[in-house]
């Protein structure tokens, strides 16, 4: 068998092809089994009791009339809650336990921080009994005054100088930004406001924790992440790794708050081993506002220096937002300004407020989607101050080599995005000028926004068994969020192994499994199908290794090297005439089945390794940056009358890399856009001032786009594929399908009215109000 | 749980601020406001079951078939479907009926089964989605879902499948715009709207071309 590099999509293969989705049989008829839909014997609800103040202290709680209660087995506080190994409250337990973002487990104390905070768990035979028993805790607490965000009156803003979580949020400054803005011919400063966003996926956080021996527990959780989940969980445990499984199965949607391990998830699997008997917890739509975080609130500034033909000169960027007690946590917004757009001078900086909230966490493309309302709503500004068309001024910027580092892209079609996205939308029409163009009475405005994202560094594992009857099994521990992992997945691994879809079967979302990353950060399609590539192509090594032995075989003595796979057959590059079907082979040998694994990486590194692996004397790395690209073109009616915002028409352009399936993907990249309408028009999680509570955390009062507000929507792929990023050649997409969509929409809205509205939601009242401008 | 959820309109006032006094003095309220109704309902219950305190037998009847749930009558169909049915093709989403997730037909209309009591179900048909496909062959609805891709991570399905077979027959489908207004119950947070129109909108077509 030669050695592979990279896959070479074969003729009349399935990948790449808009093939239905895999398990779209068992969701349009109900048999998809969700986290908390494992119907197990014995089974007990737990339900949550949280605090009715966001700062003090509990002064008394007392489970009394809970557990008088008909059914209740147990009321569970901070002064009966069985202590765990290790708790991510100090620095040392918050690294040990690296899955679990916020560095608090409640019940471990008295003390408030925000509010909704878990302060009792009630466990009864039932939900209902669970429900009403936690509604009869009696809880009496000493109350201090809260601090509601970064805006509050008694906030205290800093610098986090470089002590962020995650992202470290230090200062970055790229040439001489002070002089070079001083000295450009035009300037545009303008702030955007954004409030806090939540994901609400449909399926409310989910667990049941079933013990199965006393040291030995199964947690069917939603999470985006099995293996990371199981590891914390161990580490909090004090148990093996081995001997904590996790399982998803299906997730009813993340984007990004499943993403960690959260309180809730331990105080399930805590109060199971107490009661001795599997514990369901679902949380309910309201706590999901206050349980697996949220996008911060934030105000970004963005300065940008530009010559009179628009030419980028200095980009700065300063955002402030709302962070935890415990956690120094901000989305690093300024980041995709230092490589969107050609700009030799350039600074990013943030500065955060404790306030009385959980710790925020990524929400779709942290960092890249409301950056990117920074550097593409300012841009629009500056093409309006230039009286240049907002496409023309992108294209002037167009940067050839990454501004930030100045390495090769390791593939761009953004300006094929660019050509296309405005062929379709047919942008050359728009009238330069805002606020005149109308559908009867209807002001109609035109936006685009530029998209962008990281291929971020990943790696995972796979192992695909082949049986001789000619079927497959491929197992990863991936999760499959809705973005078609389980169907992208079976595509390629039919494909490798020259078999149709049907013969293979794609396990996912057990820990048990092969360890594959978290499904986040768009890794999930490039590092699984790399994986499963990687062992397919392990499989045919093996079977090569066996037929050169094999003296019955027709390739028996050849050189492996001479040996390539067409379809399901072994075939001898010198003398095509000899071949074997692997059926063939596996039966003569007397085995069942062969088993290959694949370990790939994705992204930075993914290249050393293949220079390594070739072994090719002179070769040298060149570092490349890899980045996914798009655009997004958005139309918009606005009633002039009522300030009312209606997105008519959509058009997406992206650039992935490889597209696996052009039906999953579109889908991805239409909920992405669909999203990002949701942030601009209507999205918003407040909070009262004086409590710190929120006022609005369920989804009559947290409004998420609804059928009535989505138009017909068009998206099409730059074909392509990037062989620097991963064996596949997969950019990614769930993450680039948002950024910017913010932005088309405000440009939009812009150019209907003439009106800049820098604070979101663009509702009505901003649109009709004068604190626009 | 006691029985007071169908009691007459009553002057019982809150006496220790416990949740089982503010269960009681809702009871009253609601029974007030929506009196005629509830009586009727009152009235149809006992036809099924002789008291609805605490745990009591229910019959419901589920994609044709009768079966015997035990569970308090403040159990709402959704979750007797869910937790006690083991139909857990009926989601829930919100619990408050803002999200349309756990979508069912009762009597082929179709409602949210989180803001109904199981045991006000007796006696009615009740369809779900595992009650939809003919033996092995699906609704047509379902298969344009497939098709179409109308669905990522499968959550709001069974609620979005539900709703838009009932959209078709009410005829709320004959245009985009119409159904898109008629589909609006329905949150999908994956953002599947077009897709969904696009299936929705097909199986009109047919059903209009018969």
């Amino acid at each position: 068998m030669t050695d592979f590099s990279a896959f070479e999509p074969s003729k009349g293969g399935v990948v790449g092809q808009p093939v239905n989705r895999v398990d779209g049989h068992a969701k349009v008829t109900g048999q998809a089994q969700y986290a908390a839909e494992y119907a197990l014997p014995n089974l007990t609800y737990a339900a949550l009791k949280t605090s009715s103040i966001a700062k003090g202290r509990i002064k008394s709680i007392d489970p009394a009339a809970a557990l008088r209660e008909p059914g209740v087995l147990a009321v569970f506080t901070h002064e009966n809650l069985p202590k765990m190994a290790q708790t991510p409250n100090t620095l040392a337990g918050k690294y040990a336990i690296y899955g679990m973002h916020m560095a608090f487990m409640p019940l471990t104390g008295n003390e408030i921080f925000y509010s909704a905070q878990p302060v009792a768990v009630v466990v009864a035979d039932t939900f209902e009994r669970a429900t009403q028993a936690a509604a009869l805790v009696q809880v009496t607490y000493e109350q201090a005054r809260p601090v509601a965000s970064y805006q509050s009156a008694n906030a205290e803003v800093f610098d986090p100088n470089g002590q962020g979580y995650v992202f470290d949020l230090k200062k970055v400054v790229r040439g001489n930004p002070q002089a070079s803005l001083a000295a450009s011919a035009v300037q545009v400063k303008a702030t955007y406001v954004h409030p806090i966003n939540h994901h609400n996926p449909m399926e409310p956080g989910a667990t049941i924790a079933h013990w199965e021996a006393p040291d030995r527990v199964t947690v069917y959780d939603s999470t985006q992440a099995v293996a990371m989940s199981q590891s914390s969980l161990a580490t909090i445990l004090g148990l093996p790794q081995e001997q904590v499984r996790v399982v998803t199965k299906f997730i009813g949607g993340g984007f990004g708050c499943k993403f960690n391990l959260w309180p809730h998830t331990v105080l399930a699997t805590l109060a199971a081993k107490a009661v001795g008997r599997p514990v369901k917890l679902v949380l309910t739509r309201q706590q999901m506002f206050t349980s697996l975080g949220h996008r911060e609130d934030q105000e970004q500034t963005i300065t940008l220096g530009a010559t009179k033909e628009g030419k980028l000169t200095t980009l700065i960027h300063e955002k402030t937002s709302t962070t935890s007690p415990w956690d120094i946590f901000a989305e690093p917004n300024g980041a995709i300004l230092n490589w969107l757009y050609a700009c030799p001078n350039y600074q990013s900086s943030h500065r955060v407020a404790r306030a009385n909230v959980m710790t925020s966490t990524y929400m779709r493309a942290p960092g890249e989607s409301p950056g990117s309302v920074a550097i593409e709503c300012g841009l629009d500004e500056l093409a309006a101050k230039l009286n240049l068309d907002p496409l023309e001024i992108r294209l002037r910027n167009y940067a050839n080599l990454d501004p930030g580092t100045g390495q090769p892209w390791s593939s761009k079609g953004l300006k094929e995005c660019y050509a296309r996205g405005a062929e379709l939308f047919g942008w050359g029409k728009r009238n330069l000028q805002p606020g005149v163009t109308r559908d009867g009475r209807l002001l109609v405005g035109w936006g685009m926004a530029t998209a962008s994202y990281p291929v971020r560094p990943a790696q995972g594992r796979a192992r695909v068994r082949l049986y001789a009857d000619g079927h497959a099994l491929v197992q990863t521990s991936a999760t499959d969020l809705g973005t078609g992992t389980y169907t992208v997945i079976t595509q390629v691994a039919a494909d490798a192994l020259g078999l149709p879809m049907a013969n293979v079967r794609f396990e996912l979302g057990d820990s048990t499994l092969p360890t594959a990353p978290a499904s986040g950060s768009s890794v999930a399609a490039a590092t699984v199908s790399s994986s499963v590539y990687l062992a397919i192509q392990d499989v045919w090594q093996r079977l090569t290794a066996l037929a050169v032995r094999d003296s019955q075989s027709p390739l028996f003595k050849a050189l492996p090297a001479d040996v390539v796979r067409e379809q399901d057959q072994l075939v001898l590059r010198t003398n095509p005439s000899k071949r074997e079907k692997f059926s063939a082979l596996l039966q003569r040998q007397g085995l069942a089945d062969i088993e290959g694994v694949g370990n790939s990486k994705s992204g930075e590194g993914y290249e050393a390794d293949q220079i390594a692996f070739d072994n090719k004397p002179g070769t040298k790395q060149t570092k490349r940056s890899m980045y996914s690209f798009g655009v997004h073109f958005c139309e918009v009616k606005v009633d002039p009358d009522l300030g009312t915002v209606h997105v008519t028409r959509w058009v997406s352009v992206m650039d992935g890399g490889r597209i696996l399936n052009t039906k999953t993907a579109r889908s991805q990249i239409i909920g992405g856009s669909i999203m990002g309408i949701g942030a601009a028009l209507m999205e918003g999680t407040n909070r009262d001032e004086q409590y710190a509570r929120y006022t609005n955390a369920d989804l009559a009062g947290y409004h998420v786009p609804i059928n009535a507000d989505i138009p017909d929507m068009q998206v099409e792929f730059i074909d392509g594929h990037d062989p620097y990023v991963n064996a596949m050649g997969v950019k990614g997409i769930g993450e680039v399908a948002m950024v910017g969509t913010v932005a088309a929409v405000a440009n939009a809205v812009y150019h209907a009215t003439g009106k800049r509205v820098r604070s979101f939601p663009i509702v009505p009242s901003k649109v009709l109000g004068s604190d626009a401008v | 749980m006691d029985n007071n959820f169908f009691d007459k309109p009553s002057s019982n006032q809150p006496s220790d601020g416990s949740r089982r006094s503010f269960m009681k003095q809702a009871g009253g309220i609601v029974g007030l406001a929506m009196a005629p109704p509830f009586v009727a309902q009152a009235e149809r219950l006992t036809a099924f079951s002789k008291t609805v305190a605490g745990v009591s037998p229910m019959q419901l009847k589920v994609n044709g078939t009768v079966r015997t749930i035990q569970a308090e009558p403040r159990v709402t169909l959704l979750d007797a479907l869910r937790e006690h049915l083991h139909l857990t093709g009926t989601k829930k989403g919100c619990d408050h009926g803002q999200c349309g997730a756990c979508t069912v037909h009762v009597n082929g209309r179709r409602i949210v089964s989180c803001l109904t009591l199981a045991i006000m179900n007796q006696g009615k048909e009740i369809t779900t989605i595992e009650g939809l496909a003919r033996g092995s062959e699906l609704h047509p609805l379902q298969e344009a879902f497939i098709k179409h891709d109308a669905f990522q991570c499968g959550y709001c399905t069974s609620g979005q499948i539900m709703s838009g077979v009932a959209c078709v027959q009410e005829g709320h489908a004959t245009t985009d715009n119409q159904c898109r207004e008629w589909m609006s119950g329905n949150i999908c947070r994956c953002g599947a709207y077009p897709n969904i129109l696009a299936a929705v909108r097909e199986v009109a077509g047919q059903q209009a071309k018969g």
